[in-house]
Formats: C-alpha cells, sequence, structure tokens
C-alpha cells in the first residue's frame, strides 16, 4: 500500500475544524472542571460532614462509572429526567466538567491536604481569617503540587473528548471517522487524526512544564 | 486586669485529660517561663490562649477578650497575642521580607510598601536586614526563628507566646534567638515561653510554672525556684534539664 499524502492535504481542512472543537471542549470542559475540581475537593478537605459527604458521594459516582456512559446519560437520559433538550456541544462540554472535576477534587484534596499543618496554624496564628489563610499560605503552595498531576488530568481530558463521536459532535475524531467513510483512506486519515492529537498534547506539556519550571516546588 | 486569665480551663483530646482545671493570671509585662515533662500540657496551655486548640471547660480571656467568643473574637485574640512555632513555620514562597510584611498587609490592610518599610526595621532589629531577599530555605535555623519572631511582632501583639523556640536548633544557633528574645523582654513584651532553656528562665524570666499531668503545680520567682527547687517532681525534672 502507498501512502498518499494528497489525501490528508486534502483532509486537512476538515481535521483542522475538527481539532479545533476538540480544543475548544477540552479548553472550557478544563476550566470548568478545574472550578468544580477545587470547590469539590476543598469539600473533601475542609468541609463539614454534610458538604464532605455531597463531594464524596460526586466524585466516587463518577470515578466509578466510565465515562462514555456519563456522556450517553447527559445527552440522551437527562433530558428525559428533566424535559430540556440538551446539544451534542453542551453534552459534550457538560461531560467534561463533570468528569475532570471529580478527578481533580482528588488532586485538589490531596496537595492542599500535604502542605505542613504548621504553616496554616502560622497564618491562623497571625489572626487571619481561615479564607485567607488558604488563598495566600496554603493554595500557593497546594498549586505548586498539583501541577504534575493537573498535566497528567488535562492530557487524559483532551484526548477523551474523542468519545463524543458517539453523540455526533464534530471533534477532531468525528471529522477523521466521516473523511475515513467516504475514502476508504483509512492508513492516512488515521495517522494524520493521531498525529494532530499527539501536538495538541504536546503543547500542552510543554505549557506545563514550563509552569512547573517557573515555580519551584517548596 | 490580667492580659491572660484561665479560669477553670479543661482541654481533653479523646479520653486524656491535657489541661485539668488549669487557673492562671497573668499580668501585663511578666515574662512567665513554662517547664515540665514532656506531656504535662504545657505547650497545649500555650496554644490555648491563641485558640490554636479550643478549651473544653472553664474560660479563657486574652485582654478582656473570651477564647469562647466566636470566629471574629479569636481573630482578634490572636492579633494581640503573637506565636512562635518550635519549627519556625516561615511561608517557604515568600522572602524574609514577604514573610514579616505578611501580617500587617494581609490582617491589618496595611499598604504594601508601608509594611515593607516597617518589616524591614523589624528585621534591621533582629539582625537580618541583609538577608531580607533570602527565602526561608536559604537561612539557617536561627536566621529563620528570628525571621519567625519579626514575623509575629509585625502585627504588634501586645503579648507574644514561644512554643519551644530553641529546640529544632543546634546548640550554637540557640544563643542568637534567646538574644532577641532577651532584647525583647527588655523592651517590655509580655512573654510566655515553653522551653527548657534554664539559663533563660533564670536570666529573663520574672516567673517559673511547673506543669505535670495537666496542672501546674509550681509558680514562683525563677532564681528561687531553680536553686531550691522544695517539689520533689521539679527537683526531680531539673536534674534531667541540667
Amino acid at each position: 500500500m502507498e501512502f498518499d499524502w494528497s489525501v490528508i492535504w486534502a483532509a486537512l481542512p476538515e481535521l483542522l475544524r475538527g481539532a479545533r472543537l476538540t480544543i475548544l471542549i477540552a479548553l472550557a470542559g478544563l476550566a470548568g472542571g478545574l472550578v468544580l475540581g477545587l470547590i469539590a475537593g476543598l469539600m473533601r478537605a475542609y468541609g463539614n460532614i454534610v458538604l464532605n459527604t455531597i463531594a464524596l458521594i460526586y466524585v466516587e459516582l463518577i470515578r466509578s462509572t466510565p465515562i462514555i456512559v456519563q456522556v450517553m446519560f447527559i445527552y440522551f437520559a437527562l433530558p428525559l429526567l428533566l424535559d430540556v433538550r440538551i446539544n451534542p456541544l453542551t453534552a459534550a462540554i457538560t461531560a467534561i466538567v463533570i468528569n475532570a472535576g471529580a478527578y481533580i477534587a482528588e488532586i485538589v484534596r490531596g496537595s492542599f491536604l500535604s502542605i505542613h499543618r504548621g504553616l496554616r496554624e502560622a497564618g491562623l496564628a497571625l489572626g487571619l481569617p481561615f479564607w485567607k489563610v488558604l488563598v495566600f499560605v496554603v493554595g500557593p503552595l497546594a498549586f505548586r503540587r498539583m501541577i504534575p498531576a493537573l498535566g497528567n488530568q488535562f492530557i487524559v481530558s483532551l484526548k477523551d473528548t474523542s468519545l463524543f463521536i458517539v453523540i455526533g459532535v464534530g471533534e477532531l475524531t468525528r471529522q477523521g471517522q466521516e473523511i475515513m467513510a467516504s475514502n476508504f483512506r483509512a492508513v492516512e486519515i488515521w495517522s494524520a487524526v493521531a498525529v494532530l492529537y499527539l501536538v495538541m498534547t504536546g503543547i500542552l506539556t510543554l505549557a506545563l512544564r514550563l509552569t512547573e519550571k517557573r515555580m519551584r516546588i517548596l | 486586669m490580667s492580659i491572660v486569665a484561665f479560669q477553670r480551663v479543661t482541654k481533653r483530646f479523646g479520653a486524656v485529660t491535657i489541661l485539668d482545671q488549669v487557673d492562671l493570671s497573668i499580668e501585663q509585662g511578666e515574662k512567665v517561663v513554662l517547664i515540665g515533662p514532656s506531656g504535662s500540657g504545657k505547650s497545649t496551655l500555650l496554644r490555648c490562649i491563641n485558640a490554636l486548640e479550643a478549651i473544653d471547660g472553664g474560660d479563657l480571656v486574652v485582654d478582656g477578650l473570651s477564647v469562647r467568643g466566636g470566629p471574629g473574637t479569636v481573630r482578634a485574640i490572636r492579633q494581640e497575642a503573637g506565636m512562635v512555632f518550635q519549627q519556625f513555620n516561615l511561608f517557604p514562597q515568600m522572602t524574609a521580607l514577604q514573610n514579616v510584611a505578611f501580617g500587617p498587609r494581609r490582617v491589618r490592610g496595611t499598604p504594601k510598601r508601608q509594611a515593607e518599610e516597617e518589616a524591614m526595621a523589624l528585621l534591621a532589629k533582629v539582625g537580618l536586614a541583609e538577608r531580607a531577599r533570602h527565602y526561608p530555605g536559604e537561612l539557617s535555623g536561627g536566621q529563620q526563628q528570628r525571621v519567625a519572631i519579626a514575623r509575629a511582632l509585625a502585627v504588634r501583639p501586645k503579648l507574644m507566646l514561644f512554643d519551644e523556640p530553641t529546640s529544632a536548633l543546634d546548640p550554637e544557633l540557640r544563643q542568637e534567638v534567646l538574644r532577641v528574645m532577651q532584647e525583647l523582654a527588655e523592651d517590655g513584651m509580655t512573654m510566655i515561653v515553653v522551653t527548657h532553656e534554664m539559663a533563660f528562665a533564670r536570666k529573663v524570666g520574672t516567673r517559673l510554672i511547673f506543669m505535670e499531668g495537666g496542672k501546674i503545680t509550681v509558680d514562683g520567682p525563677p532564681a528561687a525556684l531553680l536553686d531550691q527547687p522544695d517539689n520533689p517532681r521539679l527537683r526531680e525534672f531539673l536534674q534531667h534539664v541540667h
């Protein structure tokens, strides 16, 4: 079999459109996932029994079910339960937010609790309210420790967007599948798709490396 | 009015009673040295004063404010009672100067510039002006502890609590910390110090308190108690620390 580069050039505009959607879903999903994960993680780390239990149930529910089931649930079951219409893109972003949020919650909890208790006490002993101790003392230290684990999660979530092929979101994998279905050039198309994912995760990895380098882990 | 008043204060950790109905009054200007065997409750007693430990019974009034008065009152008490820890607990992501300026900036809302000027003056006072831009990890233990003292002073407390401030230091580094503490005492600061430094107790202390089993069993002038301890447990304890 001959590798036909012209197939890739022809497909590239559509693949790039897919990649753009992949990036959009990943960015929006991870931004939301960070916020949700931060809230749930802090609830787990410092919340009273009620807050802690709510966050625990959320985290366990998400971690214990496959993401594809979560996607299907959000797109097909939720509209029936709540009597609303959800478009595929919203469903996709929501799925990433909820899924990444659960994993990020554990990353946040672990890193906040790993910060030496004495630093928290030193902040409190100055007369600061607890939230200020978290924001100005514990948070900045915990954030440094989160970076490697967050990097993992960002990459996993970015690749998880390929699952949205099942609900018809025109992201990169879906675009590849559609082109392939019309020209049957599996080798060229799936190679190109793989390389585009590599480029995206590569840039993400590089960005995280740089951030990590600029902030010493203390 | 006493600056610190324990009224039948009880503190338990689970089934263990750490402080057993302690009564204690400390007046402004006193330099109280707290000693006792490990587990006797001396650190806990200190940590109850700024409410890092919550009390289970009785009442504890600091500068007219009860530690049971709720979060706002507790924060006010902590601003009046600075604390220095055995492990220094400097914020590692901040320079010495930022550590000292942190309290005024985030607690009192002092503008950054003014806070840093005052911080610089405090660092000079503890002999570390030229180390202002260094991070804690770049300082010796003795230097870190002196920064920690400056950090606590920056909030302008009325009294200072020292929790074994030299126990984590090598002998040659202890003196520089003790010297700063002595200067602070000479400036008239009210101080409560948990320590094993008997020379410091004798030289700087105005009052020596010996604790055992969650109770204060000896309370009096340091020199007399150290020279002629009539309490047999204190006598035994002093033989071990000397």
